[in-house]
């Protein structure tokens, strides 16, 4: 079983990337269990079809210790294993503790276990590691593959570069590595090139380029993944793509953070900043 | 009447605990790491976590416990507490010379998401640690669970960070120690040596909370379970937990680390508790029962027949922790008392799964009740509505016995107003016998204080 944590700034399509690559993994024949893990819960809504119902932390509020696997886990598109972390509302509680939580909740009912069968395990985190809680995939014997998904823009590589610091800890001490950047474009100039440069200098690999397409955003409004809704579509394709570098992919580093001139004269380098 | 404002109505309430029964983890985690030789626990969080476990304890046994803290201060809540652990390792080992640390976590260390394992290994990975010593540890966040979880996790971190096995099994059984003080400890190793099976009892607290006055104050006193014994309990024949909520976890976690194979009993206190701690043993260790032990046996029933007069149909309220009143109330209906009110602090729907199997077929009527909400003031108030003869509980039931003028045992964890717990035991036949002791004097003594002048009996 493969274990794959997915990270990224907040709004860099994330969940969208790591659902549709999913549907192209679960396409291939894998069986795949998506966990989310950020408070807004929305990271399972293209393959479930609709946001879940009920979250682990919501479920564990209501029903206290009797909570069992079926409450929490739904099936999605071909019989991928959805469930989602949950959290607080805005401005209360503490959600990093949540996903400590609902991840040990998960692993106490036997989430993992081989009678699932399961090939991947995937883990979408919000945003950027912000505390010990988000840190939570990527701790030990749990996700063992990071891959960042990040565009040309400034801020997402500005982000990327900050998680690398935070693998890097747990890199050291433990056993998860980096698989790789996502470049999910958003039509930014030399982007390609300044991603590829940018893992380069980390140390990892732009393991694809998926391209801006407004047809993710109308699978997205019709609640689907792109390899669902049309899986004929040139987008389908790219996650087809994503999916089997993911699947095939043997280049797995302990990155190497740049400081933040390092990552100025690189945008400098290729232009953005001109 | 200092509980004065505890009502007779029963409320359902929601969100308010009033007088818990039970504490919190770490001082569970923290006991049960003074049950190895050589430890110093080791508090990660604030310091007043830490002073409140140690003072708990040292009150409870009279003896004084050491423990360190990483001295949490605003910056560690921000930044995460590992710079304080590596810091505080590095001096522990220089300065206090244990063979071991045991690390549990606090409230604090958990919320903020600090990882032990990773912690501790980097502490390994950059030096910190030297050759021969170790660094355990427990996640034992007091927002789950009790005292009794807590002491659970540390037993069981115990079993799975140094179980080793090295594919020669060894002629000896394991006995997981559930919660129980050091005089139970030293009973079960009697029995097991009385009985003839070799065994490894972990943790051990005994000849360290019950430390002998020498005139020389030994940091790490002689006994606790050694690192040697603990590699080889991967190696033994068979694990016996004693206790299905302090125990068990640490006999699963060996099994799925070592393939040790596990059976779970109570905790061996009363008659028919211990016949099943003594059998099994005896079956598992391949020896006969010898005949000393059958005699404590029989002393114990003769015992209970000659005063069964005077115990039956006693009712009794009783509070504490799971694994101790399973037996307890088991061992009450064996006297033929009527264990009717019953409470503990710490969740769990094994021990009312079993307190219902118990019960349903002895005394349907009796009202019990765990986890969350389940409280000294609902017992009290339960005592108010239909009145006991005997409270069985740690110290703060004091409070309750004074108000309703009922007859008092003191019983589990903590007990900081007299002594005995350490050095008598609870488990056994011999337990046993101290149990029926303590229940007839406490009964006995309240009908002469209230016999009248005529009925004040010299012979009873």
């Amino acid at each position: 079983m493969r274990k794959v944590a997915i990270y990224g700034k907040g709004g860099i399509g994330k969940s969208t990337t790591t659902q549709n690559t999913v549907a192209g993994l679960a396409e291939m024949g894998k069986k795949v269990m998506v966990i989310g893990c950020d408070p807004k819960a929305d990271s399972t809504r293209l393959l479930l079809g609709g946001l879940q119902q009920k979250t682990v932390l919501d479920t564990l509020r209501e029903e206290g210790e009797e909570v069992e696997l079926e409450d929490i886990i739904k099936p999605g598109y071909r019989n991928t294993r959805c469930t989602e972390s949950g959290g607080p509302e805005p401005g209360v509680g503490c959600a990093g503790r949540g996903i400590i939580t609902s991840v040990n909740l998960l692993e106490q009912l036997g989430a993992f276990d081989d009678e699932w069968d399961l090939d991947y395990v995937f883990y979408d985190v919000l945003g950027d590691v912000v505390c010990g809680g988000f840190a939570m995939p990527i701790r030990d014997g749990k996700a063992e593959e990071i891959y960042i998904v990040c565009s040309g823009e400034m801020m997402a590589m500005y982000a990327a570069n900050n998680i690398c610091k935070g693998i890097l800890k747990y890199a050291d001490t433990g056993g998860v590595r980096l698989g790789g950047l996502i470049c999910n474009s958003r039509n930014v100039d030399n982007e390609r090139q300044m991603i590829e440069e940018l893992a380069k200098k980390i140390g990892t690999q732009m393991i694809h380029f998926v391209p801006r397409n407004n047809f993710v955003q109308r699978a997205e409004i019709n609640r689907q993944t792109v390899i669902e809704y049309d899986p004929t579509h040139v987008q389908a394709d790219e996650y087809r793509a994503l999916a089997t570098k993911i699947d095939q992919n043997k280049m797995f580093v302990i990155p190497k953070p740049l400081e933040i001139e390092e990552l100025e004269a690189l945008l400098i380098e290729f232009g953005i900043a001109n | 009447m200092l509980l004065r404002h505890t009502s007779k109505e029963v409320k359902e309430r929601e969100g308010l605990t009033i007088n818990p029964a039970k504490t919190c983890q770490p001082i569970g985690a923290m006991y049960a790491a003074l049950g190895i030789h050589g430890c110093l626990p080791h508090s990660h969080g604030s310091q007043g976590c830490c002073s409140y476990h140690r003072s708990t304890l040292t009150r409870h046994y009279k003896e004084p416990v050491m423990a360190a803290t990483s001295s949490f201060t605003e910056g560690a809540s921000v930044f995460g507490g590992q710079a304080n652990l590596l810091a505080a390792i590095d001096t522990i080992f220089s300065v206090y010379e244990p063979d071991i640390i045991a690390v549990h976590s606090t409230c604090l260390s958990e919320t903020i998401g600090d990882d032990l394992q990773q912690i501790t290994r980097k502490a390994n990975d950059d030096g910190k640690i030297p050759e021969g010593k170790r660094v355990i540890f427990a996640s034992t966040p007091s927002f789950i669970g009790s005292h009794v979880t807590g002491y659970a996790n540390m037993v069981t971190g115990i079993a799975q960070q140094f179980a080793v096995s090295t594919g020669a099994k060894k002629n000896q059984i394991n006995i997981v120690a559930g919660w129980m003080e050091p005089s139970d400890m030293r009973e079960i190793k009697r029995l097991a040596k009385e009985l003839g099976v070799k065994i490894v009892l972990f943790p051990d607290t005994s000849d360290v909370l019950d430390a002998p006055q020498t005139g020389k104050h030994e940091f790490y006193p002689k006994g606790g379970t050694t690192i040697p014994e603990l590699e080889s309990i991967g190696d033994s024949l068979h694990s016996i937990a004693l206790g299905s909520i302090s125990a068990e976890p640490a006999a699963i976690a060996l099994e799925k680390k070592c393939k040790v194979p596990f059976e779970t009993l109570e905790v061996p206190i009363g008659l028919t508790a211990t016949d099943r701690f003594i059998m099994s043993l005896s079956e598992i260790g391949g020896v006969t029962v010898p005949d000393e032990i059958t005699a404590d046996r029989g002393r114990l029933v003769d015992v209970i027949a000659d005063m069964e007069q005077y115990l039956y149909g006693k009712r009794v309220a009783l509070f504490g922790d799971p694994d101790q009143l399973v037996p307890l109330t088991e061992f009450l209906l064996d006297l033929n008392m009527k264990p009717v009110q019953i409470v503990s602090g710490t969740p769990g729907q094994r021990f009312e799964k079993t307190m219902r199997e118990i019960l349903d077929a002895r005394s349907p009527e009796t009202k019990f009740k765990n986890g969350i909400g389940a409280d000294m003031f609902l017992l009290h108030q339960w005592m108010k509505n239909e009145p006991v003869d005997l409270l069985i509980g740690n110290t703060y039931g004091k409070y309750m016995a004074r108000d309703e003028d009922v007859p008092f045992i003191r019983f589990g964890f903590p007990i900081l107003d007299r002594i005995g717990h350490s050095y008598f035991p609870n488990v056994g036949y011999s337990g046993g016998l101290r149990l029926v002791e303590k229940i007839l004097t406490a009964l006995l003594d309240r009908q002469d204080r209230d016999a009248l002048e005529e009925k004040f009996e010299l012979v009873m």
